[in-house]
């Protein structure tokens, strides 16, 4: 216990023994001259009120002290400097979690679309018709055969199979009916091309050359459907990648509205931060951690659920596959399937919205501290 | 990192010199008119005068969130018109202030509160453990280093503020009515507490309205009557 301390626990004006050795030889050595003033006025003090280090009334039986340990590893855990006000808190991750749904949705809707359109423009893009109308006074047989037999002598054609007269008329039962006499009819003939996508044939001198061979006789290789096929599909992945940025932007915004309104509420704790020498950088960090870890709970929340509804669409796309409506469907727009691609454009998505929730409190943070006198 | 050694400072730059200085808020009038005096190492000087005089303005000044609208003011020998926002945080560093109101933070425990300045230093809590639970146990607060300064008493509080000031044993120490809500003999306590710290080295600037408190120590007065300053050595 130090000269001039009267008590143990009250305030003593000399300095402990261990941090009088450090200031020995420092700027000016620490000796105490009120040691009597002390004394006297702590023996008063403590007769009216208690050390000023007493806890409480000074019988009171102490509550054993816990061990070294567990002081320790109270006083390493650190409370965040921005207080977390729960209520706030928890409307930002719910903003947050629904604008990261939408966003990862429209991103999954994207990938969707441009996997589909992909597959659906590899797999037609792969065939070629040739149509033969019915020419009077000529044998259709005959003009069939040539056809598929100079089709057969292009490179590049895998495979031609000429649908027969019976095939052509179940073509259009569909549109006319079953049990129908078409002998009558000028039924059109197909043949079917198989096309080599390693090595694309040259259907332009294939044109040519069926064109002057064949009387009525014309090839079809898709082309102008493909192309508003894919005009299409770049528009709907375009108007995705547009609502996806549009989302993130509003989160962003959001984010800035809600650190503006953590600064302003946290204002004196600010002030108290400057006070003590703490750096903008440091201050700024405070904040971004916190709204990066809501952030990442909100991105997570929302990307997981859009995760979910795919995987539930998939499934039941999937379960309804066997059934005649099922395959019309993926006839129509295609398996409902993303693929590892899909989920990681999503989870991608997720962790952009975080990043940019960090990135936007961050340069709220600083701009707001910038003002600062 | 911040070298915890003591080291000593010898230097006879002024702590703080103002040279001329006024202050106005807006397009008021000025609220500290001419300032011209200065704050040496290891010095122990009262701030005084009536509610409203400028006490906690001048403080302010020093403290440098509030900036002087005219004249010259250093601080640590460097003016302050010079001085960017991180240079600013540096030399903060090197002082200790406890408000008035106390300025503990309520979400924090006494423990986090007195090593914060240290905390924002990034310095690492193992490092300053034995040293922050040894100061609140110095001021008479060791045990109640887990509990939240809104369940602390006014004196509580003031120690705790006093420690924050304290830890990270600045060159200047500014208070403002440090014992404004303690009975006179904590009062006595405290002062005695400062000037202990006066004796280590640090230059102390007590800003306070109590007369009976800077009778009980011989040590220069700075009197602030409408917006003038006037020197009593």
């Amino acid at each position: 216990m130090p000269a001039g301390c009267s008590s143990p626990t009250a305030i003593c004006i000399s300095m402990p023994e261990k941090r009088r050795e450090k200031v020995q030889g420092g700027r000016v050595p620490g000796t105490t001259n009120h040691a009597q003033d002390d004394a006297q006025d702590d023996a008063q003090d403590h007769a009216r009120h208690g050390a000023p280090g007493d806890v409480g009334p000074g019988n009171r039986p102490r509550r054993p002290l816990p061990g070294r340990a567990m002081i320790a590893r109270l006083l390493a855990r650190q409370t965040p400097l921005v207080p977390v006000d729960s209520a706030a808190a928890r409307a930002l991750v719910a903003v947050i979690a629904i604008l990261t749904f939408l966003a990862a949705l429209c991103a999954g809707a994207a990938e969707l679309v441009a996997t589909n359109s992909a597959q659906w423009r590899a797999a037609v893009g792969a065939e070629a018709t040739i149509q033969i109308r019915p020419q009077p006074q000529a044998d259709m047989e005959e003009l069939v055969a040539q056809a598929a037999r100079m089709a057969r002598d292009t490179p590049g054609v895998l495979a031609v199979e000429p649908f027969s007269l019976g095939q052509s008329e179940r073509l259009l039962e569909p549109w006319l009916g079953s049990g129908l006499d078409l002998a009558e009819l000028p039924v059109p003939r197909l043949i079917e091309l198989r096309l080599d996508p390693e090595r694309r044939p040259d259907l332009a001198s294939l044109r040519m050359q069926l064109r002057e061979a064949v009387p009525g006789a014309s090839l079809d290789d898709h082309a102008q459907w493909l192309a508003r096929l894919s005009n299409m599909a770049q528009t709907i992945v375009a108007v995705g990648i547009a609502l996806v940025l549009l989302v993130l932007i509003a989160t962003g915004l959001a984010v800035a509205f809600a650190t503006r309104g953590a600064m302003a509420g946290n204002r004196d704790i600010i002030e108290v931060l400057h006070y003590v020498g703490a750096h903008d950088a440091y201050i700024a960090r405070e904040f971004r951690r916190r709204f990066l870890r809501l952030g990442l709970e909100g991105g997570a929340i929302g990307g997981i659920a859009a995760i979910a509804i795919f995987v539930a669409l998939g499934w039941i796309s999937a379960s309804w596959r066997a059934s005649p409506a099922g395959d019309q469907l993926e006839a129509l727009f295609g398996a409902f399937e993303i693929g590892a691609r899909g989920y990681l454009v999503m989870s991608g998505t997720a962790l952009v919205a975080a990043l940019v929730t960090a990135a936007m409190s961050d340069l709220s943070v600083r701009r707001f501290l910038q003002r600062k006198p | 990192m911040k070298d915890f050694a003591f080291a000593p400072d010898f230097s006879d730059i002024p702590v703080v010199h103002f040279e001329n200085v006024g202050v106005r808020y807006g397009l008021g009038p000025e609220v500290l008119r001419d300032l011209t005096f200065s704050i040496e190492p290891h010095s122990f000087q009262f701030l005084s005068g009536p509610s409203g005089a400028g006490k906690t303005t001048l403080l302010r000044l020093i403290l440098m969130s509030v900036r002087p609208t005219r004249g010259v003011m250093t601080l640590f020998g460097e003016e302050v018109s010079r001085i960017d926002q991180r240079r600013l945080a540096d030399l903060r560093r090197r002082m200790g202030v406890v408000f008035q109101d106390f300025r503990l933070l309520d979400h924090l425990t006494l423990y986090e509160n007195v090593a914060l300045p240290l905390r924002v230093q990034e310095m690492e809590e193992a490092r300053y453990r034995a040293e922050v639970t040894e100061l609140l146990a110095w001021v008479g607060l060791g045990e109640r280093m887990h509990v939240l300064p809104p369940v602390l008493s006014g004196g509580e509080k003031q120690r705790a503020a006093i420690a924050r000031a304290l830890i990270t044993r600045p060159d200047l120490l500014l208070a403002d009515e440090p014992t404004g809500n303690v009975d006179p003999g904590l009062a006595r306590r405290l002062l005695r507490l400062f000037i202990e710290l006066h004796r280590l080295g640090t230059a102390v600037l007590i800003a306070t309205h109590d007369l009976a408190l800077m009778d009980l120590y011989d040590a220069r007065r700075l009197l602030l009557a409408d917006g003038h300053l006037h020197i009593d050595a």
